[in-house]
């Protein structure tokens, strides 16, 4: 990951010579993990997909030859600050309350005139999957540092909210597994991974506030709906459809617990 | 066409540290698709940089460097304001150029 220079990378390892002996009586995997992450944290390949992201939201696109800077994230056509940390929320346009991602899927399709299929079918990483990481990358940016305040006023907001509490702790699947099975109580971890608890608010820049993410492992960026995805996955649950209304409501249950974290995405994972 | 690198360049004292993002696959040439054949290799096999049209660094990877590859170094003697140039250039012979101000 890191070529550093000569000069660097000696002065990397005088450090280690004298930090050695006592570091390695205190140091418990989960601090080796987060000092991995602050060194990977300074060159985070998310940038990349954030640029992309903003060129993408005004570049003309579709059969409608539209760019996105009409699309209302909540906060009015084409206001992109802020927005983030207040989805999902209600859209009175579509009747519907809506993730950034189905959100988007909706400026899409409506403003660009590209079919929601294409978004929808397409494998994660390719094609529109790969417009929309961009996208998420550089709008979650945009704010980065303002806390999760997701609202809760309207009726299916709320609604969201318990269909994605019931959700979170629904058990089933050939290992009767629930996302509260890992995820509700304190220092759990899966491997060397710590594991937030996502009933309360775990913390700035923890769970639904460090999504989406660069993973380094797979050289991938992850929105929320691949991150859910994948969680479906570690269940052993059916996939569930992509922009579907389960996953919009664990986003709203997860984000309304975490009112008040402040947002670090893109964040960069192992 | 390749996507932009990131390039941040800033004086600490009597030197920049530059800091370069490049948008790259990075395809060893050991793995496999989906149907079992090999994913031909695609990486960068040059880089250098240059500050203010002078060459300081030139590097020769392989294909054991990182998808989306980060690279830092210093420059010394660079001051506010000048030019630092970075080049990468990859086993299917595309290339890459972009340049940033030393702030």
């Amino acid at each position: 990951m890191k070529t550093a220079s000569l000069c660097a990378g000696l002065l990397a390892l005088a450090g280690m010579a004298l930090a050695g002996p006592l570091a390695a009586q205190t140091k418990s995997a989960a601090d080796g993990i987060a000092e991995y992450r602050a060194m990977l944290a300074d060159g985070n390949p998310a940038e990349l997909f954030e640029a992309r992201g903003q060129e993408l939201w005004k570049t003309k696109r579709g059969p409608k030859n539209a760019d996105m800077s009409q699309c209302d994230l909540g906060k009015g056509p084409g206001v992109v600050k802020g927005a983030f940390v207040e989805l999902p929320r209600w859209f009175a346009d579509t009747q519907k309350v809506q993730d950034l991602e189905s959100r988007l899927l909706t400026c899409m399709t409506t403003l660009q005139g590209i079919e929601a299929k294409a978004v929808t079918e397409e494998r994660f990483g390719r094609g529109e999957q790969r417009h929309m990481e961009g996208l998420v990358a550089w709008i979650s940016a945009e704010s980065r540092g303002m806390k999760m305040n997701l609202p809760q006023s309207h009726a299916q907001e709320k609604l969201s909210y318990e269909i994605g509490k019931r959700a979170f702790f629904y058990r089933g699947g050939t290992h009767d597994f629930s996302c509260a099975s890992c995820h509700s109580a304190e220092g759990q971890r899966i491997r060397l991974q710590d594991l937030p608890n996502l009933t309360k608010n775990p913390g700035d820049g923890v769970g639904f506030a460090a999504w989406p993410a660069y993973r380094v492992s797979s050289g991938e960026l992850w929105g929320m709906q691949r991150r859910l995805n994948d969680c479906f996955r570690q269940q052993r649950f059916p996939y569930p459809g992509y922009a579907s209304d389960v996953t919009i409501a664990l986003g709203t249950y997860m984000g309304v617990n975490a009112k008040g974290a402040a947002s670090i995405a893109p964040s960069i994972k192992r | 066409m390749a996507d932009p690198m990131r390039i941040r360049a800033q004086v600490a004292g009597d030197k920049a540290t530059v800091r370069v993002l490049m948008s790259h696959e990075m395809e060893t040439g050991l793995r496999r698709d989906g149907a079992g054949a090999l994913i031909p290799a695609w990486f960068i096999q040059e880089v250098s940089a240059a500050h203010n049209g002078k060459t300081v660094l030139n590097a020769q990877w392989g294909p054991s460097v990182a998808k989306n590859p980060f690279m830092q170094f210093s420059v010394r003697g660079a001051k506010a304001g000048d030019k630092i140039t970075v080049m990468w250039k990859d086993n299917k012979g595309d290339s890459r150029t972009d340049e940033a101000t030393v702030s």
